[in-house]
């Protein structure tokens, strides 16, 4: 379609620009991210429902023992491709802590889908003890908060190294890592090979494929908006070129009994 | 009074209103008829277009502190309540986060338009002023909007930045506390920032009519940098300018919607996302891109001033007023003069070595001895290098206004405007980044910050009084006929 390469070509244009200033918030000694092939990258990129699906099984089953996602509610889900049933069903088995009640009790119930992703730990104090001191930090917005986000969280989720270069010490709990800055994270390697078992039987269930579902599904949590955004600019940059034209051509119609 | 030349309106109710309040008079006189060059070029839009960007980031400002909560526990989660739970919020706020670095990008080019075609000479040296007020007004309030969103970028930018002020001898202090609204910046500090950042804009909008107002008093300057002499030479505004505006804007409005809907991030930093944390220091505090010029500026400035460097200097300064700036010397004969150019320089050269040599003992040229430290100066070099484009119609009084007839000025200026983006390059990088050799980042931005205020205070005047520059056309409109029929 002509507009649309219209469109790719501006924005292919821009792009230097915004690599330019990623590039400047890299830094440190790690190697380049590699970048992976995403459905959602491109200027008609759209999230892939079946992978957000396995991003949030790994979520639940993994990341959540430690990471909250405190800006993500269960209704939210429903961009995954979840009916409210089952929003609701996934809801429910979790409980979160409500009140005062008519007598001032604090009591417990079940969530709803209007409640946030219930956090692991009551507090960031909470949260450091039980991690020996590092504070796993709240995921919501994980990919918007490191530099170039989304491959930087498969980097980082591949990027575990047994052997160490030549005179490094680690010390308890941490571990070796190619993509973080400083190399020495407190996180163990969270997922390997086989750790989650997927429903559908045609995806593998190899690191690679984990870290690239949660990746994915950690990009939409924090760019839930991203497919509407893309749509609208798209309406939005047709009407104005078209307006555009319009315009110049009202333009050259004015200046010419000066031409 | 007005009244009495006021043409009457055929519509009565337009006609009612005039008569008592001649504001369709008004209108009329200053964007229906209002006489302008015709010979403008695409670089005259960005001045409506910086009035479109402010309207713009008015319009979402408000609707944006609607849901924002000033409070330091609750700043980040009301930004990430817009940008997920309001109704178009993330529309709202990526127009408004992506509108100030459009509202500087529109500015810069008006800037670098006024200076190329030299529009602050005279009669427009207030109307330029005027503009540098605007400028400054700007960046305050940018600097104070990035701080609201209270991520991790806000914090340490406002630390950074506020903390230059503890610099001012004597009342430094003072003015941090009194920015800060106690001794750490804390809530005290959001909320009146918050405060100062819904005020400022209507601020700077009361400049900008002043600057309309001044502007239509002395009319526009042009490519040509001639005043119009006849008819011939303007066009109504309306309908010639208003069509050409319109279609520039869209054509912005183009650029500024790509980075909306596709990259509404890559102007910001990934550390913003993060919320504010007084315990973790990023690894690299960077401001804003449109303010990274003036933080090489300020980081370039590692050396304390000695009494011989500022003796030097002020030797230096009257040489240049006396014998450049001046076109005939008023106070100073020519053999004092020659004694102070040689002594001047000889001294600021040694008041330099003094300092990097701090082993020497030489009386004053301690680093505790310095009137002036190293971090004052490089708070005085940030804000002198945007302080000083308010003397910058008396720095440069060549009669030639154009760089069209200035061929030294014209190649002058683009080297300048380049070591401006080299200086902005400069800004973003880590202070010690080795390029090569024993050359670091910082060696850059000094050699860089030296060429600009080279540029203004020694190439400028020098330009004005030996340039002799080319021959003007007669008038705009011979010239804009003789381009077309040679073309």
């Amino acid at each position: 379609m002509f507009v649309r390469n219209i469109l790719s070509a501006i924005i292919i244009s821009l792009a230097p620009i915004s690599m330019a200033s990623t590039a400047l918030a890299a830094g440190g000694d790690t190697p380049p991210i590699p970048t992976q092939d995403w459905s959602f990258s491109g200027a008609f990129g759209t999230y892939d429902k079946a992978a957000l699906q396995r991003g949030y099984k790994i979520y639940r089953e993994v990341c959540a023992s430690c990471h909250s996602m405190k800006y993500v509610r269960f209704r939210n889900l429903d961009a995954l491709g979840y009916s409210q049933d089952q929003i609701k069903a996934i809801a429910a088995q979790y409980s979160v802590m409500d009140g005062p009640d008519e007598e001032g009790e604090m009591f417990e119930r079940a969530a709803i889908p209007s409640d946030a992703f219930i956090s692991p730990f009551p507090n960031e104090n909470a949260a450091k003890s039980a991690n020996g001191g590092a504070y796993p930090p709240d995921l919501s917005l994980i990919t918007k908060a490191r530099a170039n986000g989304s491959n930087y969280v498969h980097a980082l989720l591949t990027g575990y190294k047994d052997n160490l270069p030549h005179g490094q010490i680690l010390s308890d709990g941490q571990y070796w890592n190619t993509y973080f800055p400083g190399n020495k994270l407190a996180m163990a390697p969270p997922l390997s090979d086989g750790s989650v078992s997927y429903e559908d039987d045609n995806t593998l269930e190899t690191l690679d494929q984990y870290a690239k579902d949660i990746s994915h599904f950690l990009t939409w949590a924090a760019d839930p908006y991203m497919e509407e955004r893309k749509r609208t600019g798209f309406k939005v940059l047709l009407f104005l070129i078209l307006f555009a034209g319009v315009m110049y051509g009202v333009k050259r119609r004015i200046w010419s009994d000066l031409h | 009074m007005a009244n009495k030349s006021r043409e009457k309106f055929d519509n009565n109710v337009v006609e009612w209103v005039d008569s008592r309040l001649p504001i369709f008079t008004m209108m009329q006189k200053e964007y229906g008829v209002f006489p302008t060059p015709r010979n403008f070029n695409w670089f005259w839009n960005f001045g409506a277009i910086a009035m479109f960007m402010l309207i713009t980031m008015i319009v979402t400002g408000i609707v944006l502190a609607m849901h924002y909560t000033a409070d330091t526990k609750l700043a980040f989660d009301s930004v990430e309540r817009i940008m997920r739970d309001v109704n178009g919020g993330w529309l709202v706020r990526y127009i408004h986060m992506n509108g100030a670095s459009f509202f500087f990008i529109a500015v810069y080019i008006h800037i670098f338009r006024g200076m190329y075609y030299g529009s602050y000479k005279g009669p427009r040296e207030l109307l330029w002023i005027l503009g540098v007020v605007i400028f400054l007004l700007m960046m305050a309030t940018a600097f104070i909007g990035y701080v609201l969103p209270w991520g991790q970028m806000s914090l340490w930018g406002a630390t950074v930045i506020t903390n230059l002020f503890s610099a001012i001898p004597f009342v430094g202090e003072s003015i941090v506390t009194l920015l800060w609204g106690g001794f750490a910046i804390d809530n005290p500090t959001l909320t009146r920032f918050f405060a100062l950042h819904f005020l400022l804009p209507f601020v700077i909008l009361a400049v900008v009519m002043l600057h309309v107002w001044a502007l239509h008093v002395t009319g526009s300057n042009n490519p040509l940098g001639l005043e119009p002499k006849s008819k011939k030479d303007t066009l109504p505004f309306h309908p010639y300018y208003t069509s050409k505006d319109f279609f520039g804007m869209i054509i912005f409005i183009i650029f500024y919607a790509v980075f909306i809907f596709y990259m509404p991030d890559s102007l910001g930093h990934p550390d913003n996302y993060i919320p504010a944390n007084p315990l973790v220091t990023p690894p690299h505090i960077v401001p804003e891109w449109y303010f990274l010029p003036f933080y090489a500026i300020l980081r370039a400035v590692t050396f304390n001033m000695n009494i011989y460097m500022l003796a030097g200097i002020a030797a230096l300064a009257l040489f240049m007023v006396e014998f450049i700036w001046r076109h005939k010397p008023k106070y100073l004969s020519v053999p004092i003069g020659g004694v102070l150019f040689i002594l001047g320089g000889a001294l600021a050269l040694f008041g330099l070595l003094a300092d990097i040599n701090q082993d020497w003992e030489i009386p004053f040229s301690a680093a505790t001895a310095a009137p002036v430290s190293a971090k004052l100066g490089g708070v005085m070099a940030m804000f002198g290098s945007i302080g000083l484009l308010v003397i910058l119609p008396w720095l440069d009084n060549h009669p030639i206004r154009s760089a069209r007839f200035r061929p030294l000025f014209r190649i002058s200026i683009i080297i300048f405007t380049i070591s401006v983006f080299i200086l902005g390059y400069a800004g973003s990088q880590a202070a010690d980044k080795v390029y090569f050799m024993e050359f670091n980042n910082t060696m850059l931005a000094q050699i860089f910050t030296g060429f600009y205020f080279l540029f203004f205070f020694v190439i400028l005047p020098l330009l004005s009084r030996f340039e002799k520059g080319r021959e003007l056309p007669k008038s705009i409109h011979q010239a804009v006929l003789s381009k077309k029929q040679g073309a």
